[in-house]
């Protein structure tokens, strides 16, 4: 019990040398871990290779700074929606929420005499109620997430649409702050963009260097031996889709600023398919436990250029849509080929 | 059983010298190996199933015995070796080949299909069909009524009745009703006998003694050596992934069985000392939950007590009620002196207990995550600064008890779902040895792990007891329950029956406070954590 030498044989079974293999070794496993990541960014090089040899303007810092806008939204979603899928959850409702906050922001500006601030907490106040509704649905109503957010999907456009009589509302164009949101640059780079960072930075500690994010891992790696471990799950669940719904409304914030009006549907529509899809690309696995903020934002990258470069080059929006399908699919069949699961009946 | 109308073939008398003896094999295992990653789970095992025989497989948690069976089933394909099947080499590419050659397995936790009838259970898949594809009821009715009289379970069991009526006995009947469609040649007993009462026992190694009559190979897994001897022809005895030893059953005895499982004097494993204190850490007053009815139990520093029972008497349930997982519905818990009210685990780690649960890659580990991850995991709250995990302080944490414990590792970052189960068990230890329990609770300590990591988890427990640390082990091996303990609990549908004192506990006390007696009692199903 006392003997402190550090054994440093190699993993086997006791009693049985001669049949242990040499250690599996750590450069497998660190190999394994950055592959994800690497592969991201060589797929991202060979798209921008790709799109800027068949168009002389792709590479250009206006245009980049126009992908960089455009998955803004996408990647403040991304970057909740990792957190929730660590886990072992999911919520797709994230796009009618950012829809009814965007909604909700720009009314709330009207009718206060455009006050900002009352807009954009207003907003946030609801995306909180939202995130926390889902949660409580489904931790106390036992509804499985992937069907809870999905009625959550419904009612929340619903609720949006029936606010805003289904059209955009206010215009928030004549206020500074929402100016500066949506077309202010700090050293250079867009307002929208430097809130993505900040958001990410910060999930990213708080996934990484803080008991809070350990705890998350441990819900979606094992949730029995979580709970037994003393871990409040139930608690933690609430709190992923509260964040969720926080940060969908200031998605929705940003697309109001923006647009200049509140977007009940357009704009947010299908922005939770994007989130997934490259959470799932970005070496999250769905059934929860692992993944990471640094991944999901390369794939949020990856898929910002794709749909920029579709776009320059005139490929039908029909065909994006196929080809976001298709991608969420890839992602997740790659992913489970990994896990070497024997294919029987429904994955688990 | 022979349903096809093959003609069994006559049933082999010369038991005389076991192994030596090919021509009435069903099934023979040649060489065969299996590699799950780094374990050896078996090393070029050889041995023969004949018909009409019964060969009981026996060998510690770990020994292989499931990994051959599930080789023998299709379940795992073997790394090197092959078998044979009435002389013909086989492959198995899915359990559907394995049952298609005659082979079954009557598993330890019957699979039961909750929502539909026993006869529908038994026929799932085969369900006889009349006009295409319509469900021939009648004939569903006729064949399962027909299966059960012939059987002598007519009135055991409802063919109407729904899959979650059944108590542990019908479930296990069930398997067996659904192992004799078609045409059987060798039927595989995994433990049977581990949650069925000493009536259904006795029904059971009836139906063995008619499948042998048929020239059924049966096979027999079990840890009871009184079951071996009154049941068996052959002893095949596996350690550490290899063959120990075959014996002819008539012509040995449970000593030389057990040492060819254990490979050496079973007592030697074990630590006797007497370092309990006075003072009482846990406390359990009439304590009534879902599953346990009125339990009155003491803990004192630096005593071992074992609960013992049979599967599904309630002792997982106890632990999780003592480790707040399961709530209360009266009576009292306390340590030292003093009245918990637990709501949650989070509650009972604060006041000083800590759980190793009975199957520790579902209830306790991060497979993928670290042993650094894994070790601090109920310490956080200790390791942090406002939130922040303090690293070095956490590795050290995790260094200092990965060592005291000796897992064996390269290092503390690597992955704890590829250490082997001894390891994986020491890392739960070490979880909770980092928090400084004042009550550890140790559900199945030693299952499924070697013999060399066995008596190193002895040697923990019997360091912490020292240490002053009361513990609660639930084990189903007697042996370790004998060896370990100052006292045994013994439990029985949901109640503690009886007491032992350290001088006072022998098998067949144990045996008889656990077993239930009446076959109408309502047996609990075994229950995980829930």
């Amino acid at each position: 019990m006392t003997d402190t030498t550090v054994s440093l044989a190699p993993d086997r079974t006791e009693g049985d040398p001669a049949l242990a293999p040499a250690a599996p070794g750590r450069r497998f496993r660190i190999a394994a871990v950055g592959g994800q990541n690497l592969s991201l960014i060589g797929a991202l090089v060979v798209v921008l290779a790709l799109f800027g040899s068949l168009n002389d303007n792709y590479l250009s810092w206006s245009n980049m700074q126009v992908i960089g806008e455009a998955a803004t939204l996408v990647g403040l979603l991304a970057v909740v929606q990792t957190v929730v899928i660590i886990c072992g959850a999911l919520d797709i409702s994230v796009g009618s929420q950012a829809g009814l906050a965007s909604v909700v922001s720009a009314m709330a500006f009207t009718s206060t005499g455009s006050s900002a601030v009352v807009g954009i907490a207003a907003s946030l106040g609801v995306g909180v109620l939202a995130g926390v509704l889902n949660g409580v649905i489904i931790v106390y109503g036992r509804v499985n997430p992937t069907i809870a957010t999905l009625a959550g999907l419904a009612a929340y456009k619903g609720i949006a649409q029936l606010v805003s009589d289904g059209r955009a509302q206010g215009y928030v164009l004549n206020d500074s702050v929402f100016v500066f949101l949506g077309r202010g640059k700090i050293a250079g780079l867009p307002v929208m963009i430097w809130i993505l960072a900040v958001v990410a930075l910060a999930v990213h500690v708080l996934l990484t260097y803080t008991d809070i994010g350990r705890n998350l891992y441990a819900i979606g790696g094992n949730d029995t031996a979580a709970r037994l471990a003393g871990i409040s799950i139930n608690k933690y669940l609430i709190a992923a889709y509260s964040l969720c719904g926080v940060v969908a409304a200031v998605a929705g914030v940003l697309l109001t600023a923006r647009t200049g009006s509140g977007q009940p549907v357009s704009g947010s529509e299908g922005l939770e398919l994007k989130a997934i899809t490259a959470a799932a690309l970005g070496g999250c696995a769905l059934k929860g436990g692992k993944g990471g903020i640094g991944g999901t934002l390369l794939a949020v990258a990856l898929l910002g250029a794709l749909e920029n470069g579709l776009t320059v080059q005139g490929i039908n929006t029909f065909w994006q849509n196929v080809a976001q399908g298709a991608l969420l699919v890839i992602a997740v069949v790659i992913q489970q080929r990994r896990n070497k699961e024997r294919r029987i009946g429904l994955p688990t | 059983m022979n349903r096809s109308g093959a003609e069994p073939p006559e049933p082999t008398p010369s038991t005389g010298r076991p192994g030596a003896d090919r021509r009435g094999a069903v099934i023979t295992v040649e060489n065969i190996a299996k590699r799950f990653g780094t374990v050896q789970a078996l090393g070029g095992v050889t041995l023969d199933f004949p018909a009409g025989q019964v060969t009981a497989l026996m060998g510690e948690n770990g020994a292989g015995k499931s990994t051959l069976l599930k080789i023998l089933t299709g379940d795992h394909q073997p790394t090197e070796g092959r078998v044979l099947l009435d002389g013909e080499p086989i492959a198995f590419a899915a359990p559907q080949d394995a049952i298609r050659a005659g082979i079954r397995i009557i598993p330890q936790e019957p699979e039961i299909i909750p929502h539909v009838s026993v006869a529908e259970n038994v026929y799932a898949g085969s369900l006889p069909r009349k006009r295409g594809r319509v469900l021939d009821r009648a004939e569903l009715r006729r064949r399962v009524a027909a299966d059960l009289a012939r059987l002598g379970f007519d009135k055991v069991i409802d063919p109407g009745a729904l899959g979650s009526e059944l108590t542990p006995a019908q479930r296990q009947l069930v398997e067996i009703l659904r192992a004799l469609t078609g045409d059987a040649k060798i039927i595989a007993f995994d433990e049977p006998t581990s949650s069925l009462s000493e009536h259904e026992v006795e029904a059971l190694f009836a139906l063995i003694g008619r499948l042998r009559a048929q020239g059924i190979a049966v096979i027999y897994v079990s840890h009871r050596m009184k079951e071996i001897f009154r049941l068996a022809d052959r002893v095949a005895v596996l350690r550490d992934g290899a063959v120990a030893g075959v014996l002819d059953a008539a012509a040995t005895n449970e000593e030389e069985v057990v040492r060819l499982m254990v490979g050496r004097d079973l007592s030697s494993l074990f630590v006797r000392q007497d370092v309990a204190r006075d003072e009482v850490v846990l406390e359990l007053h009439d304590v009534t939950t879902d599953d346990v009815t009125g339990v009155d139990l003491r803990i004192r520093a630096g005593e071992v007590v074992a609960l013992a029972g049979l599967i599904g008497a309630g002792r997982s349930e106890l632990a999780g009620a003592i480790a707040g997982d399961l709530p209360i519905r009266s009576g009292s818990i306390s340590m030292n002196g003093r009245r918990l009210s637990l709501r949650n685990p989070k509650d009972a780690i604060r006041a000083g207990i800590g759980l190793a649960p009975e199957e520790r890659k579902a209830q306790a580990l991060f497979l993928q995550r670290s042993i650094r991850d894994n070790t601090s995991l109920v310490s956080l709250e200790r390791l942090r600064r406002l939130r922040f995990v303090r690293r070095g302080q956490e590795s050290a944490v995790a260094q200092e008890y990965t060592d005291r414990l000796r897992v064996r590792t390269p290092s503390i970052e690597h992955e704890t779902g590829k250490l082997s189960g001894g390891n994986q068990q020491k890392v739960v230890l070490a979880r909770w040895l980092a928090r400084t329990p004042r009550l550890l609770i140790l559900d199945e300590p030693t299952r499924g792990i070697d013999i060399g990591a066995k008596a190193e988890i002895y040697q923990i427990i019997a360091d912490l007891a020292r240490s002053g640390v009361a513990l609660l082990v639930i084990s189903s091996e007697l042996p370790e329950v004998l060896g370990l303990a100052d006292r045994v609990a013994v439990m029985q549908n949901g109640r503690i029956t009886g007491e032992l004192s350290r001088a006072e506990a022998t098998e067949e006390a144990i045996l008889s406070l656990a077993m239930a007696d009446d076959l109408s009692t309502p047996a609990l199903m075994p229950g995980a954590l829930r």
